[in-house]
């Protein structure tokens, strides 16, 4: 990239995983029609044509294969970057991810690292059919092994690609794909905060509320309803969702003394449950409000036509900013 | 499922050397073998058996939670581990006691994975790149497919020079070429056309489902249909494994794609320690197979050259020796340090794992205080 430019997620993703290419000859790219098409989402659009069949494979359609043969060529040296079409499609993948993937640097003694990018584009708002809108991050940020990771802007989602390919433990990408359109400038000479941190993306004063990945865009909505309505509202951006970075949530907790979690996954054992306890354990004394989570259902991600009801709109983030002040 | 017309042969039941038509192309790998090297054959199958055995005997004595023998399969082992060259790469599953015993892998670090002291137990970079044992079955041919396609990827496949070229060799079960892991292997191998021998131990019992439960045609057979070349060995004859090993492997380390080898062998033993086959197995099956014991076979063959008593004796005492220096080193086994849970979960620093790590530590010290106070 020649400097300061304005891109679509899917634009700067793919500017990462170029420079990342570009920077290292070890780094390949897998996946279902990721060359010669550039993906389903264009993320891969161009590559192969610039690096060859070699450096980014067309594999067979199969996403345990995938990701189990991107473990082989690991062990020889190479950085894979596996693409999963979509989410509900990761799960053939599971045993790979999970058992292997996951457990190999700890089964060797730390003897081998694991350096495997997994992109899963993830998350609803595009009206697809099922399987194709899932938010499935709590079953690998649950797994140790595992580190997972989801931007919400196209200049994090640029350099979150090349430090989550640098990264020498296998990373879980989550890309909210109905961010990969809208544009956000990138700057391809700031790396800014490091890959696994939580970022401030509104500074407020009286409730927090926190979300990763698209619900970034919700919650900085819900916040600009709140100012106007007179309440001022503080919004982290999650970014890295194993390991989870407390310091700025546990800071921001103590200064409004409120907390939101937004997911779009559903909430029943999620990521969201997890950050509300040990806010609990940890910032109990400052907490005016018990930590109120707004999640997806615990049903089946709905047919498309009702996706508005199932997943947290800003209106229902501001109803529970609501019941939180109201404590 | 036992021999058929199609299994190819090269040392009959009764220890004598077969000619035909089908292994003529085979004989060559076998009549360049020396005195020397059959030998070796003999010895790595007895000291398998000798180290199986006192696997068994330690299980049973509480010095492992878990014993898992290679019994009756040594044949298969043996013969497909001399066949390849230094620079090749193994994926076993976790029955391979032979094959890692012949690229330098102490049997005991095998005890240690079943004695519940690790996940893991060697490094394949320091032992004649024989990966570790995986428990999930067929997930390893994924791996050994991916190590094949990098192969490839770096130009050391097909260039002609034998110092260079490079093959992966991987090991799995009847039971497991039901699972979609092999099945993808098997597309990926044939996609890319990987410098790979797939070796199947057909043993017939995945636990205690016989191998008729798996398929209903002959497993070799489906490796054409993935379009890789696949054929069916006595694997209880230690000649035909090595030389059909040899044989493939050179021709997938020169570039000519995937190889695909169905051994049939038989599990002589349990399928572990905690396994009771006579609740699914007929005395008369067993008695079948003891016939077609493996290393009897062979024995007859070499003393047939003219093989001494004297070699049969001192290889007899060798793997008593053998077995006895595993039992002694097991039992000087001691526990790892605790921080072995944590310090190897990630490569990079991870703050849950290190704050876990420093709470169990002064939980720990809190008892140590209150014996102090």
């Amino acid at each position: 990239m020649p400097g300061l430019e304005s891109l679509p997620m899917a634009k700067a993703l793919n500017a990462g995983l170029r420079k990342a290419m570009l920077d290292d000859p070890q780094v390949i790219l897998m996946g279902e029609d990721i060359g010669t098409l550039g993906g389903v989402f264009r993320v891969t659009e161009g590559l192969q044509g610039e690096f060859g069949v070699n450096r980014v494979l067309d594999t067979p359609l199969a996403e345990s294969g995938i990701v189990g043969t991107a473990i082989g060529l690991a062990m020889r040296g190479y950085r894979p970057v596996c693409e999963i079409q979509f989410d509900g499609f990761v799960y053939p993948a599971f045993d790979q991810i999970t058992s292997q993937l996951a457990k190999l640097t700890n089964r060797h003694e730390g003897g081998i690292s694991m350096p495997v990018v997994i992109r899963i584009p993830y998350g609803g708002h595009i009206g697809a059919v099922e399987h194709h809108q899932e938010s499935p991050e709590a079953y690998f940020a649950h797994t140790a092994g595992l580190r997972v990771v989801s931007p919400s802007t196209p200049h994090d989602a640029y350099w979150m690609i090349q430090d989550a390919i640098l990264s020498d433990d296998p990373v879980i990408f989550m890309e909210p794909k109905s961010r990969y359109w809208p544009k956000g400038e990138v700057d391809p000479e700031n790396r800014g905060q490091p890959l696994h941190t939580t970022a401030v993306a509104r500074v407020g004063s009286e409730v927090t509320v926190l979300g990763h990945g698209a619900m970034v865009s919700v919650l900085l909505q819900a916040a600009d309803i709140a100012a106007e309505e007179g309440t001022s509202v503080e919004v982290l951006d999650l970014r890295s969702l194993s390991p989870i970075d407390y310091g700025p949530i546990l800071d921001s907790v103590r200064k409004t003394g409120r907390l939101v979690i937004a997911q779009e996954a559903p909430g029943f054992v999620s990521v969201g449950s997890e950050i509300a306890a040990t806010v609990a354990e940890r910032a109990f004394y400052s907490l005016e409000a018990p930590v109120l989570r707004v999640s997806g259902f615990d049903t089946p991600f709905p047919p498309a036509k009702l996706e508005s009801v199932y997943l947290p709109d800003a209106d229902r983030v501001l109803e529970a900013v609501d019941r939180a002040l109201a404590y | 499922m036992s021999y058929t017309e199609a299994t190819l042969q090269l040392l009959s039941p009764a220890g004598s050397l077969v000619e035909s038509d089908s292994t003529a192309e085979y004989l060559p790998f076998i009549e360049q073998l020396g005195d020397g090297r059959l030998r070796e054959f003999h010895r790595v199958m007895a000291l398998t058996r000798a180290f199986d055995m006192e696997g068994t005997y330690l299980q049973r004595q509480g010095q492992m939670g878990l014993w898992v023998p290679s019994l009756g399969q040594e044949a298969a082992q043996v013969g497909s581990g001399f066949a390849m060259r230094p620079q090749d790469h193994i994926f076993p599953s976790y029955r391979e006691h032979a094959v890692g015993i012949i690229r330098g892998v102490d049997p005991v670090d095998i005890v240690r994975l079943l004695r519940g002291l690790t996940h893991g137990g060697w490094a394949a970079a320091e032992h004649g790149n024989f990966h570790i044992y995986t428990m999930v079955l067929g997930s390893q041919t994924l791996h050994a497919t991916g190590y094949a396609m990098g192969i490839t990827l770096d130009g050391k496949a097909g260039t002609g020079d034998p110092e260079v070229d490079e093959a992966v060799i991987t090991y799995f079960g009847d039971g497991s070429t039901s699972q979609g892991d092999v099945n993808e292997a098997l597309v990926f191998a044939a996609s890319y056309q990987t410098p790979e021998l797939f070796f199947l131990q057909n043993n017939q019992w995945a636990i205690s489902v016989p191998v008729s439960r798996q398929s209903r045609t002959p497993l070799y057979l489906r490796a054409g249909g993935f379009g890789i070349p696949g054929i069916q060995i006595d694997g209880n004859d230690v000649l035909i494994s090595y030389a059909a090993s040899r044989k493939n492997l050179e021709e997938t380390r020169a570039g000519g794609g995937p190889r695909f080898i169905e051994a049939l062998t038989y599990r002589m033993g349990a399928h572990t320690s905690s396994d009771d086959p006579t609740k699914y197995r007929a005395d008369a099956e067993t008695a079948h197979w003891a016939a077609l014991d493996p290393i009897a076979r062979f024995e007859t063959y070499l003393r047939s050259r003219g093989e001494s008593d004297a070699f049969f004796t001192e290889v007899k005492a060798e793997a008593a020796d053998f077995a006895a220096d595993v039992r002694r080193r097991t039992l000087e086994l001691g526990v790892p340090a605790v921080d072995a849970i944590f310090d190897t979960v990630y490569s990079e620093p991870h703050p849950l794992i290190d704050e876990q790590k420093a709470w169990l530590a002064n939980y720990e010290a809190s008892f140590s205080e209150a014996e102090g106070a």
